[in-house]
């Protein structure tokens, strides 16, 4: 039990888990009926789920999809991609753009879909290529799109803030009919499992971390590092697209201005309380996508205890403080060494 | 492979400069280059055309600011026409600098009148006396300024508290049994937030409606949906949404309509919104939503009015604001009011 204790009080989880059982228990002590789940029938007709528990997960999944791909640009990058707001702009501008003056159908929307997914790539690549052949450090080189996208998706919007809706859309944004599960949920968990199996079954997850901490000796054992930073991008560009597109079919129309706005530093903000190092490396997707669960429900807990607007924010930073402030090496360190005291075992240091 | 790519986004970035850097510089560069030249004849040319074309120049914010802003640049555009007896010359911009060189330059340019929507309010002091000097003839639309009242002939702007009134009267005059209201915020400290908040924080003050929440959602549409989502999940009544823009009154409906909780004229719920975008008036005419409210963008007419007729009613011209109910709107109003398509 000692070793299983040692080795999950070791983990980088830790923290988010942590943080996110606090959550948990304070919202529980606040309202005991707080993560009650009802089955009641939407206007559609369908019986679906509600409560605040699946408004949290619902609403986390766009956060949760790009913090997986930010993950893989920050280990790969050692930075960050801070036009990921602004690029699902353009992707979702796009989606709506070859949806309007259209019949939807199932093919059109599958169409849509990949016409944004290329373009969400090409600006992806755009980003990687900077990065990868430029060696412009990750945030000045996204910096170019984080100004100029929003005016892109403008553009193409013709300024306005074009509404599409269709049953099918409600039914990628809400539910699908017979389905008591929001489809971004089920979307969030499709994309996950795919992520994990393509690090499982191929090497791509290796590579990302071995060009991360060392670049020069991964590319002296034959990696092919721009490559590897390319792909990270173009990776994080279908994160992109997946999100836009989820995003624009929960209401039904494209605001180029609000959509997933400031959603980079969430993302940023997810793969940082996932316990992973913003300076690449080594990484654990699955700690940020509770890094994603836990921003969200820190939303959606500030919302149930109606903190004035004005407020929300500075409340939002003091339990980020606290959480960043815990998961600091110096605390960690600290923590462990407390931990084997208690445990009655030699610390490290006097091993040494 | 490299080469290609650098040569390839090396391309990319000279067309990107290309393409942005024709739009804003032609409004200042054109004056200037003239400038030289405009010396000599600046003084007759304006006597000679005086009867045939009158000289405006636009300073105006960009129209990719907000729907409101493409609305009303297209409005400008519509009235200051060469048909209509106007040479119009414009400039946008979110830069109250870059605004002021531009007000300079069609100054300098000879322009007969300046009509301005500024950036920030301050600063306008000089630029409006050189104007007055020059016997330009300034009008502010939109936004005012801090600058004395005779340094221009009038201003033709909205009165941001008026629509909040109008809205709120509007849901007073339904006569509801009991009001028990989500009030979902735009950005914090913006002028429209702060317009459309505060008579609505009146009638919680006084009692006579009841705030079951009040957040922003920074203009977000999705940000909204899940305010919404998270009152019914606490199972709190309410029957009236007022959210401060259409955006956001279409998330709160979304996620009224995953709830399972019917909306709109005779329903559960009063939905109300802000902008009169095209769209949101169609969900007003289908009786989904109730109410829709306008920050009037036209002010081209007005001030087209003030030139021709040479006379100025006020220094101060409130802009009728509008405010739309679900069992009066038509089908003409959303074609001449709505903004956007």
């Amino acid at each position: 039990m000692d070793k299983g204790l040692k080795k999950f009080s070791g983990s980088q989880l830790v923290v988010p888990l942590f943080a996110l059982f606090l959550l948990i228990v304070f919202n529980l002590i606040r309202d005991v009926g707080f993560f009650s789940i009802n089955i009641i029938t939407n206007n559609d007709g369908n019986t679906v789920l509600s409560g605040n528990i699946i408004s949290i997960i619902n609403g986390a999944s766009e956060l949760a999809i790009l913090a997986i791909g930010m993950t893989l640009v920050t280990s790969a990058t050692k930075g960050q991609d801070i036009s990921v707001g602004a690029a699902a702009a353009i992707a979702g501008s796009v989606f709506v753009s070859v949806l309007r003056g259209t019949q939807i159908t199932l093919p059109i929307i599958l169409g849509a879909f990949l016409a944004c997914c290329i373009v969400a790539i090409i600006f992806g690549s755009f980003n990687g290529t900077l990065v990868a052949a430029f060696k412009i450090q990750p945030m000045i080189a996204t910096l170019i799109l984080f100004s100029a996208g929003r005016s892109i998706a403008y553009w193409i919007n013709g300024g306005a803030t074009p509404t599409v809706s269709s049953p099918l859309l409600v039914a990628i944004g809400g539910f699908i009919p017979g389905f008591p599960i929001p489809t971004p949920i089920i979307i969030m968990i499709m994309f996950v499992v795919l992520i994990w199996l393509v690090l499982k079954f191929t090497n791509l997850g290796l590579f990302t971390q071995v060009v991360g901490i060392n670049e020069k000796s991964a590319r002296l054992n034959g990696i092919n590092t721009a490559w590897t930073k390319l792909l990270s991008f173009i990776i994080l560009g279908v994160c992109v697209a997946i999100s836009g597109v989820i995003n624009v079919c929960r209401i039904g129309l494209i605001n180029h201005e609000t959509i997933l706005i400031d959603i980079e530093m969430d993302a940023i903000l997810a793969v940082a309380i996932g316990g992973n190092s913003l300076g690449g490396g080594k990484f654990n997707l699955t700690g940020s996508v509770i890094g994603a669960f836990i921003i969200q429900a820190l939303t959606v807990t500030l919302y149930a205890m109606k903190v004035p607007s004005t407020a929300v924010k500075a409340y939002k930073a003091i339990v980020i403080i606290a959480i960043v402030i815990i998961s600091s090496p110096i605390v960690k360190e600290y923590a462990l060494q407390l931990r084997d005291k208690l445990l009655k075992k030699p610390t490290k240091i006097m091993e040494n | 492979m490299k080469k290609v790519l650098g040569i390839l986004l090396v391309v990319a970035l000279v067309l990107g400069m290309c393409a942005c850097g024709a739009k804003t510089p032609a409004a200042t560069d054109a004056p200037k280059a003239d400038a030289p030249k405009a010396d000599a004849p600046k003084a007759d040319a304006p006597k000679a055309d005086a009867k045939k074309v009158i000289k405006v120049g636009i300073v105006n914010n960009p129209p990719s600011e907000s729907g409101y802003r493409a609305a009303n640049v297209a409005d400008m555009e519509k009235v200051f026409t060469e048909a209509n007896g106007y040479k119009a010359s414009t400039f946008y911009s979110l830069k109250n600098d870059e605004q002021l060189n531009a007000a300079k330059q069609f100054i300098t340019d000879g322009v007969d009148y300046l009509l301005l929507s500024a950036a920030a309010t301050d600063g306008w002091d000089a630029v409006l006396k050189s104007a007055k000097e020059a016997g330009v003839k300034v009008f502010l639309f939109d936004r005012m300024i801090k600058a004395d009242e005779s340094l221009y002939e009038a201003a033709v702007v909205s009165d941001m508290a008026n629509q909040g009134t109008t809205a709120v009267n509007w849901l007073k005059a339904q006569k509801l049994p009991e009001y028990n209201v989500i009030h979902i915020q735009g950005a914090m400290g913006s002028d429209a937030q702060i317009g459309r908040t505060a008579a609505l924080d009146a009638e919680f003050k006084a009692g006579t409606m009841k705030k079951v929440v009040q957040q922003t959602a920074t203009w977000d549409e999705a940000q909204a949906k899940k305010i919404v989502e998270s009152v019914i999940n606490s199972k709190e009544k309410f029957n009236v949404i007022y959210a401060e823009n259409d955006g956001m009154a279409k998330g709160a409906v979304a996620a009224l309509d995953e709830a399972g909780i019917t909306h709109g004229v005779g329903k559960d719920v009063v939905v109300m919104g802000f902008d009169c975008n095209k769209w949101a008036l169609r969900e007003l005419l289908a009786k989904k939503w109730n109410y829709d409210g306008q920050c009037s963008p036209f002010q081209a007419k007005v001030i087209d009015e003030m030139i021709k007729s040479g006379k100025v009613a006020s220094k101060k011209v409130i802009s009728e604001e509008k405010g739309f109910d679900a069992n009066t709107l038509t089908q003409a109003d959303i074609d001449t009011y709505g903004l956007g398509e």
